[in-house]
Parts: structure tokens; C-alpha cells; sequence
């Protein structure tokens, strides 16, 4: 059924159409129509950000949280720019996201107008794909190829540049299922002859492990699920990337915690020495392999993924196998189970007793203290005393970022959010509101680092505004102290600008803004003041003060390969060793 | 999104036969890109090559169906085999691309290119310089007492030695139009 409405009624009509119940965003004069038509109706929630960083960040925690594209809106010129590392960072991670921009009228476009920008050239790089729309009759067909290409395949952000003009005109509605999409088909089902090979590859394995990622997540909750049954049907052991955490329980049997730079002892040398090596939705990042020409030497290959121009791009691989990770599993189970349920069981568990040897090295080990909270010390203790509740973390960059993903333990897909491909200091902070807005009752934590939570620090009056009970959990090192590390090891412990000066009385901050602020320094204090933070029915800004020069181990220096980890007890040896990246 | 198309074949461990090793000799590759006929979707190709410091020897664009509103994309690029498979991939993942032809891969393509060569000379320079031209089937498209602007088509390695032999001859600008190409037979 077309029905005639201007552009701007049509946004709101596409967004109904696909079940959007929130958008994120900030107003501007060219995007006042859409402004108008989100005043007269009630269907679709919006929220007043404070940047528009933030609104693109809220609406990644919000994708990332429900497996729902999120979305988002922005006026022209410096409402699109201040979106660009927004759009970046969820192009690196895979979130879906739509973002609406305004543009100045089309007969204006191209004369430096007011609060003109090239929107769809700044942001063709940072997005999957993006539109200027420059005729209403066209706008309808365009949000849903939108929603259509941000979700399908390997989910990623689109951007849409709406006229003025073009938002005030009327035009025809068209209906979601009538729009084009057909040559936009991303190819789901593995090749049936690869995947009997991977089977065949696991049943005479001696070493294997499974290598997954972001990949697994966003191919649904299904994926995890398949995902699990293999793992714990082969009784492989199975590492997981940053982004992956989750898909596998930290809980599992098979769990060897996460891999790459700051990686696990035994996850690392699990992927040097096998013998087969099955990568899930992962992408080789930098940050995983290391030295590339040392990688897993002795292994073979696999690599399942969506995106065939992940496959090759960094590692050769001999078995790739394009598709949906959860399609995939899927006909992976079938035809292991029709063979036999076949593994090398008795070498696989000669591989588990060397692994257990590893693990032996207890490589999380730290020198605790009783004078001040050692920051792994404070997430052990947020990870007791939160684990068993209906809880969503999100964090920073730096220092506790890896922390976090070393001593929290993830059960469920979707309950993790971090900026790992562009790491973006300022994610965390609007991504638990975004998570919280789409998650109202549950327990959302932001794991953050003092600096980067200043980042998006505005954000404090839209969580009062929208009464998020977020809780930003600060692992307050008064330093940038990933970069503060770096410089310890690699730069002859020469501090330049890697202090946090001149920081913020951040319980007075809390307060002005009508959030509850805390400040703890006595590691005996730390339970009760968890427990407060927990109870406390609204936002809260945890002021955990830790200590200052902590490093966070193991750590494989860009450069080196994985067997070359430092673990807190080499670093003192390796001081002065120079690295890339 | 175009799925790698990697013929199947034996080798040591693997269902497909992806390459024997890991060359690092660079090739000279024409691609041939059908893409949606709108604004932008050149920029995004040539985006992708300037982004990720792919080379570009040359690269023509015209549309060749106006019904179907498509429009091709004739690149030539240089670099190792798995450099190749990347940008055809990264080509791939482009939404408005329809089809990533690797023309060099299905056999040595026809390739053309069309030149225009402003000569300036007279007495017996000119002479030479008309006397090749006829050598090269170079036509005259303009003549003046003192210039010829000659047309030549080819693949590029003749218009390149056609203008090596004009230049001590008073070759004064060059207009060139890239590489067209298909692949041979059906
Ligand atoms: C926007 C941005 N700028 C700079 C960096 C580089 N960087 C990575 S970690 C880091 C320090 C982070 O400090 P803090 O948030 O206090 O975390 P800590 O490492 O101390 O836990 C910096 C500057 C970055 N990742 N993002
Ligand atoms: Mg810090």
C-alpha cells in the first residue's frame, strides 16, 4: 500500500516499520522536520545525547546488547563530523547501526552553506555504505535497502543524508518488502565438501583449538549455542578474541580465557603449537598473531567467515570456508555426529595435559597488597560479587580494558561491549547507556579508566535525564596507563604526558549532575562499596583509586611472536626491547 | 558481495588449491568492475585502492548498460598473487559492485587504449614524424603548418612506443584515454 507523507514522516514510518523502538540522537536545523514528526508521535523513544560521539556509541552498546541494528540521527556539517569515530568504531567492531544525517537543501549542496559538509564523503570510509538522498519519492526504498545492508552479511554501519528539502517534500511510501535488495545476498550456507573436510581435519586432529571471535556473536544467539555443543562434544579447547568473549562460557571445561596481546599463558601457546587450528568469526587482527611469520607455525588452517576478503588478508589459511558462523556449526555437527562423533580422543588429551601444564603458570597471578587495591584485585572482587547477576559490562581503552577481559568471566553472548578494532577511549560510559536503555532492569557496568572515561564525560546529564543506573566503575590509576606502560618497557620509563593531571573531584562531579559519587582507596572497604554501588537505584560514579604503576601481564610485545610473552616476572628483562605497533 | 571463487583442486591439506607458494613476485592484473551506474560508487572504488595503498596503473570507467543502469570499471593494478585476491575480495565487499572480473586470470584479455598526440615540428621532423605515424596506422585528426595531432589505438605497450619515437620529434602533450578490456571467446 504507497501512501503519500513527506521525507521527514517517512523516517519515522521506515523506523516503525522495522521495529525500532529507540534512536539516539541530537538536534540541528537540518534535521528540525524529523525533529518535528518525533514530537507528534510515540512509538519510537528518542534520546537527547550530549554529543553525537555519544549517540553512535549508545547506539552500538544498544546493537551490540540486543543483536538489533541500532540507530541514530544527527544534523549536518558538526553533527555528522562528531559521528565519524562513532561510525569508524563500529565499522572496525561489525555493529549494524543506522545513522540519519541532515544535510543543507539540495539546491544548496556544494555552495559552502551553512553547516554544510560532505557528509557522504567523509563518512564513505567509515561506513559499509552510505546514501545521499536527493529525491523523496526515493527515501522509503533507501531506509530499507539501509536496514537491509547494515544487518546482512558482515553487519556494519550505514549512513543516510537527508536534505532539507528532501525531509520537507512529500513523496511516496513504499512498504519495507517491496524495496530492492537482491543483489546485496551474502552468501549464509558453507560449502557442504569444505565443512566434511573440517570434520574430517577434527576427527584425526592431535592438537586442535578453536579460535573464535566477533564473528560467532554477531551471527546470533544460535551460533553460541552450536558453538557450544561442538566444543564440548570434541572436548577441543577453545580461545576466544577479544569480541568473542561469550559465545563460549568462561564457566565451560573447555575454556582456555582469551588470546593475543594481553591473552592468556596457556590461550597463546595453545594457538603456537597446534596442530589445527579452527578460526570462527576472527580475523588474524595484529593484536592476536603477533609476528605474522611466526604465527602457529605447525598448523593447519581453518577459517569460517562471512567476509571473504577477511580470509587470506593477513594469515593463509589452507581450509577456508565462507558463510554464517551458525550455519556453518550447524552443518559441521551434522555431519560430525552422521560420521561417528570421531576424535583423536587419546592425543587430544595428551594436548590437554601439556595445556594443563600451562595453565599451571597461573599467568593472571599478581602480588596482592593491603595497603592499596591492586586493580586486577578490584575487578576479582566485582567479578564475585556480580557474576551471578543479570549483568551487561561495558568498558574503556587501556589498562582495564584488559584487565577486565582477563578477570571477568562472560556466561552468555551480548553481555560484553568493548571497543576492540579502533579502540576508542570515551566508548564505554555512552555504550552502557545504550545497553541500559535496552536492558532497563538489568546491572550495567562500565570497567573504566579515568582518562578515558573524561572522554564522554558529558554523557552524565543524559544517564540523569533518561535515569540510566549505569554504574561507572573508574579503575583510577591517575594515569594513561596503557601508554604509561608502553613508555615503562619500551621507552627507557621516559612519562611524556602520560599522567592524568588536574583530575575532577569525582564524587562532587556525580553530584552535580544528581548521580551518586564514591571514592575508595582501602582495599578492606572494597565489598561494602560494591555492594552500595550495586543498590543504589540510580547512576553511580565509583571512584576506585588503584595502584599507579601497575603493569598488565602477560603482554606479547608488538613484533614478537606468541611464545616470546612476557609474564609479570620477565618484564623487569625485557625493559628496552622496542616495538611497532 | 561476490564469494571467492577459488577452483577446487588437491594439495597437501586442503579442498581448494589457493597457490603453490606464497609468491612474492608482482603481476600486472586488469580487473574489469560492473558496479551500479550512481554517484559515488567510483569514488568508493578508488577510495578503496587509495586506502589501502593498492596501485592503480590506469583505470577507465563508462556506462555500458543503460537499462540495467550498470557502468564498468576497467583497472589495471599490479602486486603479488595474494595482493590481487585481496583487492578483488575488498572490491567484492563494496555494495554497489555487482561482478569483479579478474580478466588476466581467464587468459590474456583484448586490452585497447586510445591515445591523442600533439606533435610540433616542421621540414624534416615533420616528415619523420608522419612517416611513423603511418607505420603505427596513427591517424591525422588535426593538422596545422607547424603540428599534427595524430589518434592511435592499441594496447598500451604500442601507444607506449609510439610516443618514445615522437618525442625527439616535437612531441608536445599526450592525452591517453586507460585501458578498455575483455576477456576472449565466450
Ligand atoms: C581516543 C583515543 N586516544 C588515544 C588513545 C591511546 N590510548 C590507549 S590507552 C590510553 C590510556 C588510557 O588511560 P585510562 O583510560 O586511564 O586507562 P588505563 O590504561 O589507565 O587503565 C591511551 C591514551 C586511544 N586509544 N583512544
Ligand atoms: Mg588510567
Amino acid at each position: 500500500m504507497a501512501r503519500q507523507m513527506t521525507g521527514a514522516k517517512m523516517v519515522l514510518q521506515a523506523l516503525k516499520d522495522h521495529d525500532v523502538d529507540t534512536v539516539f540522537g541530537y538536534p540541528g536545523g537540518a534535521v528540525l522536520p524529523i525533529y518535528d514528526e518525533i514530537f507528534q508521535q510515540n512509538d519510537i523513544r528518542h534520546i537527547l545525547v550530549r554529543h553525537e560521539q555519544a549517540a553512535i556509541h549508545m547506539a552500538e552498546g544498544y546493537a551490540r546488547s540486543t543483536g538489533k541494528p541500532g540507530v541514530a540521527l544527527v544534523t549536518s556539517g558538526p553533527g555528522a563530523t562528531n559521528a565519524v569515530t562513532g561510525l569508524t568504531d563500529a565499522l572496525m567492531d561489525s555493529i549494524p547501526l543506522i545513522v540519519f544525517s541532515g544535510q543543507v537543501a539540495t539546491f544548496m549542496v556544494g555552495t559552502d552553506g551553512f553547516q554544510e559538509a560532505d557528509t557522504v564523503g567523509i563518512t564513505r570510509p567509515c561506513t559499509k555504505h552510505n546514501w545521499l538522498v536527493k529525491d523523496t519519492e526515493k527515501l522509503a526504498e533507501t531506509i530499507h535497502q539501509a536496514f537491509h545492508i547494515a544487518t546482512s552479511g558482515r553487519p556494519g554501519p550505514v549512513l543516510i543524508d537527508l536534505p532539507k528539502d528532501v525531509q520537507f517534500a512529500t513523496g511516496t511510501y513504499r512498504e519495507a518488502k517491496a524495496a530492492r535488495v537482491d543483489h546485496y545476498q551474502p552468501q549464509v550456507k558453507g560449502d557442504i565438501e569444505a565443512i566434511t573436510r573440517l570434520v574430517e581435519l577434527m576427527e584425526t586432529a592431535e592438537r586442535p583449538v578453536f579460535y573464535t571471535g566477533g564473528g560467532v556473536i554477531n551471527s546470533g544467539p544460535g551460533a553460541s549455542q552450536l558453538l557450544r555443543e561442538l566444543v564440548d562434544g570434541t572436548g577441543f579447547p577453545i580461545t576466544s578474541t577479544l569480541m568473542g568473549l561469550g559465545a563460549y562460557p568462561a564457566s565451560g571445561k573447555s575454556w582456555l580465557g582469551m588470546l593475543g596481546m594481553h591473552g592468556l599463558y596457556e590461550a597463546n601457546l595453545a594457538m603456537h603449537g597446534c596442530d589445527l587450528m579452527i578460526n570462527l568469526g576472527a580475523r588474524f587482527d595484529d593484536r592476536i598473531t603477533g609476528r605474522t611469520s611466526d604465527f602457529s607455525p605447525k598448523s593447519t588452517k581453518v577459517h569460517v567467515d562471512i567476509d571473504a576478503s577477511s580470509i587470506n588478508k593477513i594469515i593463509h589459511v589452507d581450509l577456508p570456508i565462507i558463510g554464517d558462523i551458525g550455519h556453518v556449526l550447524e552443518d559441521a555437527l551434522k555431519i560430525w555426529k552422521a560420521r561417528g562423533r570421531k576424535t583423536n580422543a587419546a592425543a587430544v588429551a595428551k594436548w590437554w595435559a601439556k595445556i594443563d601444564t600451562w595453565k599451571k603458570v597461573n599467568c593472571l597471578a599478581y602480588t596482592g597488597s593491603e595497603k592499596t587495591i591492586k586493580p586486577q584485585y578490584a575487578l576479582e572482587r566485582l567479578e564475585a560479587l556480580t557474576k551471578d547477576r543479570d549483568r551487561y559490562i561495558t568498558t574503556e581503552v587501556g589498562q582495564h580494558q584488559m584487565w577486565a577481559a582477563q578477570y571477568l568471566g562472560f556466561e552468555d553472548p551480548n553481555r560484553w561491549m568493548t571497543s576492540g578494532g579502533l579502540g576508542t577511549m570515551g566508548y564505554g560510559f555512552p555504550a552502557s547507556i545504550g545497553v541500559q536503555i535496552a536492558h532497563p532492569d538489568s546491572l550495567v557496568i562500565n570497567v573504566a579508566g579515568e582518562a578515558s572515561w573524561l572522554m564522554n564525560m558529558q554523557e552524565m546529564g543524559t544517564a540523569t535525564q533518561f535515569r540510566t543506573p549505569v554504574k561507572q566503575f573508574i579503575l583510577n590509576n591517575e594515569r594513561l596507563g596503557m601508554v604509561r606502560q608502553w613508555q615503562e618497557l619500551l621507552h627507557g620509563e621516559r612519562y611524556s604526558s602520560s599522567w592524568s593531571e588536574s583530575l575532577p573531584d569525582f564524587v562532587k562531579l556525580a553530584e552535580s549532575f544528581g548521580w551518586k559519587g564514591m571514592i575508595v582507596s582501602d582495599p578492606a572497604d572494597l565489598d561494602d562499596a560494591i555492594m552500595e554501588m550495586i543498590n543504589h537505584d540510580g547512576p553511580v560514579l565509583f571512584d576506585c583509586l588503584v595502584e599507579k604503576h601497575e603493569n598488565c601481564f602477560p603482554m606479547i610485545p608488538s613484533g614478537k611472536p606468541h611464545n616470546e610473552m612476557l609474564l609479570s616476572a620477565d618484564a623487569e628483562a625485557f625493559k628496552g626491547g622496542g616495538a611497532l605497533v | 558481495m561476490s564469494a571467492l571463487k577459488i577452483k577446487k583442486g588437491a594439495s597437501s591439506h586442503s579442498v581448494y588449491d589457493l597457490r603453490d607458494s606464497h609468491s612474492q613476485v608482482e603481476s600486472s592484473h586488469t580487473l574489469a568492475v560492473i558496479v551500479d551506474n550512481e554517484a559515488g560508487a567510483l569514488a568508493r572504488v578508488i577510495g578503496l585502492f587509495s586506502g589501502r595503498g593498492y596501485n592503480i596503473d590506469s583505470l577507465t570507467v563508462a556506462e555500458v548498460d543503460h537499462k540495467g543502469h550498470l557502468s564498468r570499471i576497467t583497472v589495471v593494478t599490479r602486486g603479488t598473487e595474494s595482493v590481487i585476491d585481496q583487492i578483488k575480495a575488498q572490491l567484492g565487499r563494496i555494495v554497489p559492485v555487482h561482478e569483479v572480473k579478474d580478466l588476466t586470470v581467464e587468459g590474456t584479455p583484448v586490452e585497447r587504449e586510445l591515445a591523442l598526440l600533439k606533435v610540433a615540428g616542421t621540414g624534416d621532423k615533420r616528415v619523420e614524424a608522419l612517416r611513423l605515424a603511418d607505420i603505427f596506422r596513427a591517424n591525422v585528426v588535426d593538422s596545422t603548418l607547424e603540428s599534427f595531432v595524430f589518434e592511435i589505438t592499441g594496447p598500451s605497450a604500442k601507444i607506449d612506443a609510439f610516443a618514445d619515437l615522437m618525442r625527439p620529434l616535437g612531441l608536445m602533450e599526450v592525452a591517453r584515454t586507460g585501458v578498455a578490456a575483455l576477456s576472449r571467446g565466450v
